[in-house]
């Protein structure tokens, strides 16, 4: 076991995909000479070069393009898009291309890419550098959307991701690239598309991923005091997603509240509740309770934005006024 | 031009028309659905610059595809049991008219976005280059396309990483209805936009297929020699609508007509081939005839292949080889 953060274990996993695939390069902005936006790539310029860490111009939909097309000669490209929201000036290339080459060709085609972003609030950045748009990729078929909040997932989806032959929406929250944990020594990898119990409990089952988990392990300590037992659920990826052990996990606790960064309208935790209530409708003691960013464009001031992004507070509040716990 | 040679062209032209004129009629009978746009007018660019291509060289085009499958050498049975949306098609029904695609022939692929196909253009003369391999990307894009970001972005890329590609502009003068002077600022000089990433480029008479197979033919060896991206910019036109659901309301008749009289691909490369003592007219029959018999060799192959079930439109949403 090695003590490492997440970006560290990101770099490790970047590492290993470069040393032992010659088809893998990075490519993105300022990922090169300038060490990475948020210093994922730091270093790999140095020692990879030029032809494998590839600065880009910005023009998100040039490069995410080029990625696909030399994914389609059988290249592995590892893009990174600095934020998420800078990706909705590509998602033409993602939605419209990425994602529909296997299918429309029936197979002849692969698009055996990653695609690196960062989403989330929490850095005081305002409308336009706020947001999490990881649930709208997570709806269209031909993408898989991974979203690890800990460094050993991170490390062991992004080996997975690396075996795999289809597009990759590798969502990283800008908030988490401390997060500190262990990681093993010997080779694992974590499996695409299966949720992972990280705390067990009895009372009620918190759904969440990313930058929701810290906010999920604060309310489950809370509510401990109070002698609640909750049952923690990373679900670390989105698409696919595997909801076996959430409806195991309902079936005991029989009460569950979701937490997602993004707007309440058209959220992913709504559709993540929409399939436990028609699994575990027999089962549930309670609504089950969706708590989302409040439907407003990101304020920068701090005292604002920690309001309106889901906070304990706020997650307490809504346990106790409509589950009633 | 040798008589093989001739007859192959003036074979590939005729099969492009009268594949697309069945198309035409297809579609009336209710037998092709959704979007369908004809090639017819624009033969020549399709079959003078895909000759001069190998096998390991690239082709990705727009959604007036048909003409670069055929002349790449696409299965016509193939390509039409495809619009018919049967389970023979090039992708069991589930690309359509739009999408055609062939792997094997590395056609990358009709796509249906304005613009969108260019960085994947780039993408794949990247692969090329960074695997060493023989070959460059013949990319096929209309005036529309060059209005779009995705343009600019492409044409910066190539340049800066010096890929082996081929920017194809078919100025065939409308953007489904809107021509290009009203959309524009400088409509005569599209090919310039060139100049400013350091490309050569070069503008041709689209509508002569022994120009466009000597200006493809110059662009190619300019690459295949090391050399980086170019742009050509061929002028054309299409004789029918943008598809099959245009009013034609939007240029007159006689400009249409004045088109077909004067500068039809197939005529003008018959005349040439009359001139020259290259082809009779009976050896010109027989081709036709040919054709024909091909054409209706692949409308019943398109009627007799079965409809594909449900399984097919739930396969190869992923791969699930790794």
């Amino acid at each position: 076991m090695a003590e490492m953060n997440l970006r560290q274990a990101l770099s490790k996993g970047l590492r290993e995909a470069l040393d032992n695939n010659d088809n893998v390069f990075l490519m993105g902005e300022d990922i090169g000479l300038y060490g990475g936006p948020y210093a994922v790539t730091k270093d790999l310029y140095k020692d990879y070069g030029p032809e494998k860490i590839i600065d880009t111009p910005i023009a998100e939909s040039g490069f995410v393009g080029a990625a696909i097309g030399s994914s389609m000669t059988g290249m592995k490209p590892i893009v990174e898009i600095m934020t998420i929201n800078f990706s909705l000036l590509a998602i033409d290339q993602i939605v419209n291309h990425a994602a529909k080459m296997h299918y429309m060709s029936d197979g002849q085609l692969s698009v055996p890419m990653i695609i690196r972003t960062v989403t989330g609030a929490g850095g005081r950045l305002a409308a336009t550098h706020s947001q999490s748009f990881e649930g709208w990729y997570a709806s269209v078929p031909g993408l898989k959307v991974v979203a690890p909040s800990n460094p050993n997932d991170a490390l062991g989806l992004l080996r997975s991701s690396l075996n795999d032959n289809n597009p990759i929406i590798f969502v990283e929250h800008s908030m988490l690239y401390g997060v500190t944990g262990e990681v093993p020594e010997p080779y694992y990898e974590t499996p695409i598309g299966l949720p992972k119990v990280i705390q067990e409990g009895t009372d009620l089952t918190i759904i969440a991923w990313s930058g929701m988990i810290p906010v999920a392990q604060d309310v489950e300590l809370k509510l401990k005091e109070e002698n609640i037992s909750c049952e923690l659920i990373d679900i670390r990826t989105l698409n696919p997603i595997d909801f076996e052990l959430i409806f195991e996990s309902v079936k005991k606790t029989n009460k569950v509240v979701i937490l997602d960064e993004y707007w309440e309208t058209g959220s992913f935790g709504a559709y993540i509740s929409s399939v436990i209530q028609e699994n575990c409708f027999d089962y549930l003691d309670a609504p089950i309770s969706v708590v989302n960013s409040m439907n407003i464009p990101m304020p920068y001031s701090a005292e604002l934005e920690d309001q309106v992004v889901p906070n304990t507070k706020r997650v307490l509040e809504k346990i106790k006024n409509k589950i009633g716990l | 031009m040798d008589k093989e040679t001739a007859k192959k062209y003036l074979f590939d032209m005729i099969k492009i028309r009268q594949f697309e004129e069945a198309c035409g009629r297809m579609y009336m009978q209710g037998k092709i659905k959704g979007f369908l746009h004809l090639y017819i007018g624009e033969e020549a660019i399709a079959v003078g610059s895909i000759s001069e291509l190998s096998k390991d060289d690239y082709i990705i085009t727009h959604y007036r595809d048909h003409g670069h499958a055929l002349a790449r050498g696409m299965d016509p049975n193939k390509a039409m049991a495809e619009l018919y949306g049967k389970v023979d098609g090039t992708s069991r029904g589930k690309g359509g008219s739009m999408h055609l695609f062939d792997s094997d022939l590395n056609f990358m692929g009709g796509h249906a976005i304005v613009g969108g196909h260019l960085p994947i253009a780039v993408g794949i003369a990247l692969g090329i280059k960074k695997q060493k391999r023989k070959g460059l990307v013949m990319c096929y894009f209309g005036d529309g396309a060059v209005n779009e970001g995705e343009f600019h972005e492409s044409m910066n890329l190539a340049a800066l990483w010096d890929l082996p590609i081929i920017f194809y502009l078919e100025n065939n003068q409308y953007g489904m209805g809107t021509h290009v002077k009203r959309s524009s600022a400088n409509p005569e000089m599209l090919y310039k936009f060139a100049d400013l990433y350091g490309m050569p480029s070069t503008k041709i008479d689209g509508m002569d297929v022994i120009t466009v197979r000597d200006s493809a033919r110059e662009a190619i060896e300019k690459i295949r020699k090391g050399g980086g991206p170019l742009l050509i910019e061929a002028m054309t036109y299409r004789f029918r609508g943008h598809s099959m659901a245009d009013p034609s309301e939007y240029r007159e008749n006689e400009e249409v007509q004045q088109w077909q009289k004067e500068k039809d691909p197939i005529e003008l490369f018959k005349d040439y081939c009359y001139t020259n003592n290259i082809l009779t007219e009976q050896e010109t029959n027989q081709i036709n005839g040919e054709v024909k018999t091909l054409i209706k060799e692949c409308l019943e192959f398109a009627e007799n292949s079965p409809l594909p079930d449900m399984s097919v439109a739930e396969d190869k949403i992923y791969n699930t080889n790794n």
